[in-house]
């Protein structure tokens, strides 16, 4: 994989369009964004110098999932609420799986655990190359898109679907298949594959983890804006791993929760702009979800030779420069292939592929790490397992009002370029997060109201 | 914008929409990871945001919709859609049935959106969430949730050599018997929608061990009542057997109707 030299469109500005630069007042209006997972819009206003106005409009129309789990049995959101999202379905098996389980006093151990990890890092896999790839790197190379980069540079492209094939071939494999995976149950799987099964995937990920490497050195040469926040970054903590599935919900400024405390330190607010709703934290405001977040609180649990990887690429254990997240999800990346084949090598079937979930009334709670972020789950059930509440907080929702604060600070200090390369940036800016729009849409229950 | 037709350069062009949905349909394009390239090399894609921000106008060769129709302003939209459209191909169980987000229809919407939104003026939404079909002539309909990306390239290949798509509209059961899976509700007892649903998954539920959830939606003539007498004699409870046919298809008529007998009895 060779380097690609960012073409002329992505420059920053020269003296010659300072020119045709702005001046004080600039509207910026994109109907529709493109390279996002779901419908938004981006609505950005200047006047006389001063951001008046920006919003990431969601309108992506609402599915009200959290008010027809409602009757449904306890056992029907693994399936159901795969359904929010086809991206990362994954996500919301596990984060719902967890929630449940907790309710009914069962926890998962063993090689259904690892089993639950190696299907979450096809997730990462697929999701974060789709990313990269076919969503954000056309940015920085000046296309509209990942099939576009192919014409000019097939042999690229071709060896970043290979590694997302990767991804794909796990969750395949383990899930039945890639979008909407049949196989996860409450307990665990419906059927624990075989060593020989596994063994076939260990091929491509050696693959994979060349690729992978060249993908996040290919990256890590791009030419990136200045942005960089004081970021709070919120992700899971676990002792002893990388976290996916487990873990307390800490921040690199103090937060440190269990999952049953999230809804204490969460605020949600309904805005006109948006179908989605906005998170905040209680007393620390708006906060960051993500790789950028996962790879702050963790970086000590990536293997040596990621970290490595790391500082060879010019990054430190915190990276605040959210154009920079295409490299660290590529690091996120190798780290779940590595962990693939480790989880791959050490497996012995499990005796019974689940294990039994009875159902006992309850609350239950759980957040998992969606490969764009932390995801919050909450049921309440009756005693025949019928559920009566449900709870759930998208991490593009958690992102929303931090994406805001980056465009308004990108736009205030770049109000000097060209009003086309000021939009692209900013579109550019809001692709950091990969956001999610389908997801996000439709969910929590209110509890601040904005006037 | 640029006119999709001028810039077709001869290539058919290609359109992606979509409506209420989980982006799954649409994603699986992208997920045809050996094919894309060469299925792109054949294809202007003229209008597909998910992946490309170059977007050009319309009239399109070929629309691909994903999602179902739950708001006025994509009541309007879908007519749009289908003026500038040549063949109009919807994707997916919310395309071709109204999807899970169905389970709203027939309750009451206002008590929904108060659930889940704290300012119910800001959201404008209908009370059910439809099929496109209901709205538009419809070319032809790609079940699944999500489709099997292998039908959609089919369907692709298809309109492009000018040929019927070999679509089977028969049962799982078909398939299942091909694979060589044991029958999971004769060996197993378990409860299985395959008998009444669309093959098209390659009887994916059962080669693992699992019913059929009835995710390609009901089969051309079904006989949801006699595999609901044999699900009473599995054990299910009514309310079970009314879930079962009432998910990621339910809103289609004959699922529907079987799911509305079962919460009456």
């Amino acid at each position: 994989m060779g380097r690609i030299m960012t073409d002329g469109t992505v420059e920053k500005s020269t003296s010659d369009n300072v020119e045709k630069s702005t001046s004080d007042n600039v509207e910026l209006h994109v109907p529709v964004l493109a390279r996002v997972e779901g419908e938004g819009a981006m609505h950005v206003k200047v006047v006389d110098g001063e951001v008046t106005d920006i919003r990431l409009e969601i309108y992506e129309p609402p599915r009200f999932f959290e008010a027809f789990l409602r009757g449904r049995d306890y056992t029907e959101p693994v399936d159901i609420t795969a359904r929010i999202c086809g991206i990362c379905p994954v996500a919301y098996q596990m984060s719902s799986a967890h929630a449940i389980e907790r309710l009914c006093g069962v926890q998962v151990g063993g090689s259904i655990r690892e089993l639950r990890r190696l299907l979450y890092c096809g997730e990462w896999i697929e999701s974060h190359v789709l990313h990269i790839g076919f969503l954000h790197a056309p940015d920085f190379l000046g296309y509209d898109s990942g099939i576009a980069i192919a014409a000019d540079h097939p042999k690229i492209v071709e060896s970043i679907l290979t590694l997302k094939k990767t991804g794909n071939d796990i969750v395949e494999l383990l899930g039945g298949r890639p979008i909407h995976p049949v196989n996860v149950r409450l307990g665990g799987f419906y059927r624990s594959p075989s060593r020989t099964e596994l063994g076939t995937l260990v091929g491509p990920l050696m693959a994979a983890r060349e690729t992978c490497e060249e993908l996040v050195r290919w990256t890590a040469g791009f030419d990136f804006p200045d942005l960089e926040q004081d970021y709070e970054f919120v992700s899971l903590r676990h002792p002893e791993e990388y976290p996916f599935n487990e873990g307390r919900i800490v921040s690199n400024k103090g937060l440190d929760i269990d999952a049953s405390e999230f809804e204490e330190h969460s605020r949600e607010q309904h805005v006109a702009h948006s179908t989605s709703l906005h998170s905040t934290l209680v007393d620390r405001g708006w906060y960051h979800v993500g790789p950028l977040a996962r790879y702050a609180n963790n970086f000590d649990l990536l293997t040596p030779g990621i970290q490595e990887l790391a500082r060879e690429v010019g990054l430190g254990p915190v990276v605040s420069n959210p154009f920079k997240s295409i490299v660290v999800r590529g690091l996120e990346t190798l780290y779940a292939i590595d962990e693939a084949l480790r989880i791959i090598g050490s497996y012995t079937p499990p005796t019974e592929p689940f294990v039994e979930v009875p159902p006992r009334a309850g609350i239950g709670w759980a957040a998992t790490e969606a490969p764009r972020g932390l995801l919050y789950h909450r049921y309440e059930i009756d005693e025949q397992g019928r559920i009566l509440t449900a709870q759930i907080v998208p991490p593009t929702a958690q992102n929303q009002p931090t994406i805001e604060s980056d465009l308004r600070r990108f736009v205030t200090d770049n109000l000097h370029l060209d009003q086309d390369e000021l939009q692209l940036r900013c579109e550019q800016s809001i692709r950091n997060y990969d956001p999610c729009i389908s997801c996000s849409t439709h969910f929590l229950k209110l509890t601040v109201e904005h006037q | 914008m640029n006119s999709a037709s001028e810039a077709a350069d001869e290539k058919p062009s290609l359109a992606v929409w979509k409506f209420a949905s989980c982006d799954g349909c649409q994603l699986s394009l992208l997920d045809c990871e050996d094919e894309l390239l060469a299925v792109a090399g054949r294809l202007e894609i003229a209008y597909f945001p998910e992946a490309s921000s170059g977007m050009l106008d319309g009239p399109y060769d070929i629309s691909l919709v994903e999602g179902s129709i739950t708001t006025p302003h994509d009541l309007e939209r879908i007519k749009d859609i289908r003026a500038q459209s040549g063949v109009l191909i919807t994707i997916g169980a919310c395309a071709t049935s109204g999807g899970i987000q169905a389970l709203r229809n027939g309750a009451d919407i206002e008590e929904f959106i108060g659930i889940v939104y704290a300012n119910p003026e800001f959201i404008s939404t209908l009370a059910t969430s439809t099929p496109i079909s209901d709205h538009v002539k419809v070319d032809f309909e790609l079940r699944g949730c999500p489709i099997d990306r292998w039908q959609l390239v089919e369907v692709i290949v298809a309109h492009l050599a000018g040929r019927p798509s070999r679509i089977p509209t028969t049962s799982v059961c078909m398939q299942c018997k091909a694979r060589g899976n044991p029958c999971v509700m004769v060996a197993h007892g378990t409860p299985c929608l395959g008998p009444v649903t669309q093959g098209g998954c390659n009887a994916l539920c059962p080669a693992y061990n699992r019913g059929c959830y009835g995710c390609f939606g009901p089969m051309e003539s079904p006989n949801t009542a006699a595999l609901a007498e044999q699900f009473v004699h599995l054990g299910l409870r009514d309310d079970a057997i009314a879930r079962m046919f009432r998910s990621y298809a339910g809103w289609a008529e004959p699922f529907k109707q079987e799911a509305d007998r079962w919460d009456a009895s």
